[in-house]
């Protein structure tokens, strides 16, 4: 026994999946302990924010120690900042028309640089001409370009701005002080700072949070639709495989029946059946449990097949040992590492099953904790791949996979100590 | 022909009794639903709708359809005859228009998207898998944790990078739909080139996660055959290499046709959830808003044309396996 762990942990697949799952073991234990508090609270009024430290504009102003630094290039990037994208894009557009109108005037759409702002303001400042008119071209949309060369002026002003705080009592505002180019206050004297490595989803929650207790959930999911496809599948496996006749016939015909009835069409039919307010993490796992168990009765019961028949097993039928005994002493100890692998197996098939599930709307209705595929489905049903939210469904995904991957990992680490003949 | 004959009688039969099987279901589930089934199905689509004349329509047409009243024999008879006239109910969300009708639309477009597309990562993967056995040194170990992981990705979460690289960072492809929007379907080159254009991203998704557990199978079973008797009588007869390797992939190559006739509905379920992702106009997004609308007849008649199809596809490949297998070949002889 001792030998086999010994073998089991020199496996390089083995010790990859077992240490990926100790880390994200690790970090959804200790990952609340810095962050508590309720994972589904909606902190921010803002959908899909993006991932970022943020300071509260307003508690930044009374921070008391001020610091001035000279630092280089900060005017560049205060222009750069200042200009924005859609500012850019108008450029662009302008230039590209005046290509059009004007004969000497040359420039390709693909010559023109977005991200350079040097580049672009002297592109503008070379060539903008007001009195320019363009065919088929409304005041509205002139005006447009009028602003922008107006607001362009401003991009070099760098006076001070003075605070002022508006008293509701009295209805006037009083002086609070003056800000320059020049102040900086560290992050740190900032009263309300929020960190949030991945950003808010759509209904502003804070991703990461949501992402550990998630983890968690979908985690828990697997176990128990694992333990309960193994143990029915165990059981059924070892009664058709052990009795074998008539109760071996009347197993597999069910577990023939299931294998070919998709699962997902189950899973449908019955969690749909269930309904939205009786649907809770530990019925979703249930009903994938229930729906899973035919692989590992195929295959226990074709190994006890094999077993039944061995000299140990037969000398203890001789020697009148009792069913049960020989089933727990003669034959589990030949299986339980297979036994092992499939529930590994199943867990990871089970936490996709309840991903696909949810992605299908009809994950498990919980108001306490998300899981891995109800965050799924929330970040596509408010179209997080289509404006650019990567942070609400990058994660997950890849989530997902790592658990799944370390989980397969486990298993073919078991499969060669095992089955010495895959080991290359 | 005896052996053969009996061979498939055997999988018609067993065909017909798992259909018969997943019809009963179809028919139980939302009999076992805690109290009256009917009322139950109406009220979770009737909170949308405001006209209680339809309502009270939905209601009596389906009272009629289970007929909870007579006997459960009865209500069985009454369903399997709608069934065999291929009426699955009216759908609720678009009401009046017939389930089958609805069902009817989208299948082709589920059909041509998975079959391709399972069958082409089924070969790819099955090749992956015996270069893997076969080549062994830095491809196997290069390859397998790849595959492994990518394995590990769902169905979905493919779908989803695949979308959001291909179709939004480099907008090379279109990300919803089968065709572009506000074309009418019609016979020509613009309708069909479109139709290809949408059609790349679901089928790479599809395909990609397919060779992932098709490739790990296909090496284990190669590795097996490749340290068979036969494997090393044939290296001390002198027989080439490349003939030897004919026979190993053949003899790996008959479980695998077994384990696509039972991995088949789990690689279809995955499809449907990646199907939906690009709202593709097939079967998956179909049960999708069915779902969200809860429609329930939408629901039961597209998980029964899923059922169908995957129990025929199984029907498919058990007859293929008939035909290849050596051990089906030899009880001719007998």
């Amino acid at each position: 026994m001792k030998n086999t762990f010994k073998q089991i942990f020199r496996t390089a697949n083995f010790l990859i999946g077992f240490i990926i799952i100790s880390i994200v073991l690790l970090f959804i234990t200790i990952y609340p302990i810095f962050n508590p508090g309720n994972p589904l609270r909606m902190i921010g009024q803002d959908s899909f924010t993006p991932p970022g430290t943020y300071f509260s504009l307003y508690d930044s102003l009374d921070v008391s120690h001020v610091y001035t630094f000279r630092l280089e290039g900060a005017d560049d990037n205060r222009i750069y900042a200042k200009l924005s994208d859609t500012d850019r894009e108008h450029i662009k557009e302008w230039l590209l028309l005046f290509n059009d109108y004007d004969d000497i005037f040359e420039i390709r759409a693909e010559d023109i640089d977005l991200e350079d702002t040097e580049g672009l303001l002297g592109l503008w400042w070379e060539h903008f001409d007001p009195e320019v008119r363009f065919d088929n071209m409304t005041i509205a949309e002139r005006r447009v370009f009028a602003r922008l060369d107006v607001n362009m002026d401003r991009l070099f002003d760098f006076y001070d701005k003075e605070v002022w705080m508006y008293n509701p009592e009295s209805g006037e505002s009083e002086y609070l002080k003056s800000v320059g180019t020049l102040d900086y206050v560290n992050v740190s004297d900032v009263a309300n700072v929020r960190i949030l490595p991945l950003g808010t989803d759509n209904f502003g929650r804070d991703t990461l949070k949501q992402l550990v207790s998630a983890i968690g959930t979908s985690l828990m999911i697997g176990l128990i639709a694992g333990l309960i496809a193994t143990g029915l599948g165990l059981l059924l496996g070892l009664i058709a495989g052990y009795i074998g006749g008539i109760v071996d016939d009347f197993i597999m015909f069910f577990t023939n029946l299931f294998t070919v009835i998709p699962g997902i069409v189950l899973l449908i039919l019955i969690s749909y059946s269930i309904g939205q307010e009786h649907r809770g993490a530990t019925t979703v796992a249930l009903v994938i449990g229930l729906t899973s168990w035919v692989w590992t009765t195929r295959a226990v019961r074709a190994q006890v097949m094999s077993l039944r028949n061995r000299d140990h097993v037969n000398l203890s039928k001789l020697s009148g040992h009792s069913m049960p005994k020989i089933v727990v002493k003669d034959i589990l100890p030949y299986i339980a590492s297979y036994v092992v692998m499939a529930f590994i197996l199943q867990v990871s098939s089970g936490i996709l099953a309840e991903a696909g599930l949810s992605m299908l709307g009809l994950g498990p209705a919980t108001t306490e904790s998300a899981t891995l595929g109800l965050m799924m489905n929330w970040a596509l049903r408010y179209n997080a791949h289509l404006s650019g939210a990567w942070w609400a469904y990058y994660p997950v995904i890849l989530v997902i996979a790592l658990i799944s991957f370390a989980l397969n990992m486990i298993n073919t680490g078991l499969d060669r100590v095992f089955n010495p003949q895959l080991r290359g | 022909m005896k052996g053969y004959r009996k061979y498939f009688t055997k999988k018609i039969i067993w065909f017909f009794i798992t259909l018969f099987a997943a019809v009963v279901l179809n028919f139980a589930l939302p009999r076992l639903m805690p109290g009256d089934p009917v009322a139950m199905i109406v009220s979770r689509v009737a909170q949308g709708i405001n006209d209680p004349a339809a309502i009270r329509q939905m209601f009596e047409s389906y009272q009629e359809r289970f007929g909870l009243d007579r006997p459960v024999i009865e209500q069985f008879f009454i369903y399997v005859g709608n069934l065999l006239q291929g009426d699955l109910g009216l759908s609720f969300s678009r009401y009046p228009r017939p389930v089958a009708d609805i069902i009817g639309a989208a299948l082709p477009w589920t059909i041509a998207l998975q079959l391709p597309a399972i069958l082409v990562g089924w070969l790819l993967g099955n090749v992956l898998g015996a270069l893997a056995a076969y080549i062994r040194k830095g491809f196997d170990k290069t390859l397998m944790p790849i595959m492994l992981f990518m394995g590990g990705i769902p169905a979905f979460g493919m779908a989803v990078i695949l979308l959001a690289v291909f179709g939004i960072t480099l907008g090379w492809l279109p990300v919803a739909g089968g065709f572009e929007q506000g074309l009418i379907p019609h016979f020509s080159w613009r309708f069909i080139a479109s139709i290809i254009r949408h059609y790349h991203l679901p089928f790479w998704s599809i395909v990609l996660i397919s060779i992932g557990g098709q490739a790990i199978g296909m090496r284990s079973m190669s590795i097996y055959e490749l340290n068979a008797d036969y494997v090393k009588y044939s290296r001390f007869m002198g027989i080439k290499d490349r003939k030897i390797v004919g026979y190993v992939f053949r003899n790996a190559m008959l479980p695998q046709v077994t384990g696509l006739a039972l991995s088949i509905g789990g690689m279809v379920g995955g499809a449907l959830v990646a199907e939906l992702i690009f709202s593709y106009p097939g079967l998956g997004t179909t049960i999708l808003q069915a779902i969200r609308e809860g429609d329930y007849p939408l629901i039961s008649g597209t998980a029964l044309v899923i059922t169908i199809m995957v129990l025929l596809a199984v029907f498919i490949l058990d007859v293929i396996y008939g035909f290849i297998d050596p051990r089906v070949k030899a009880t001719q002889y007998d």
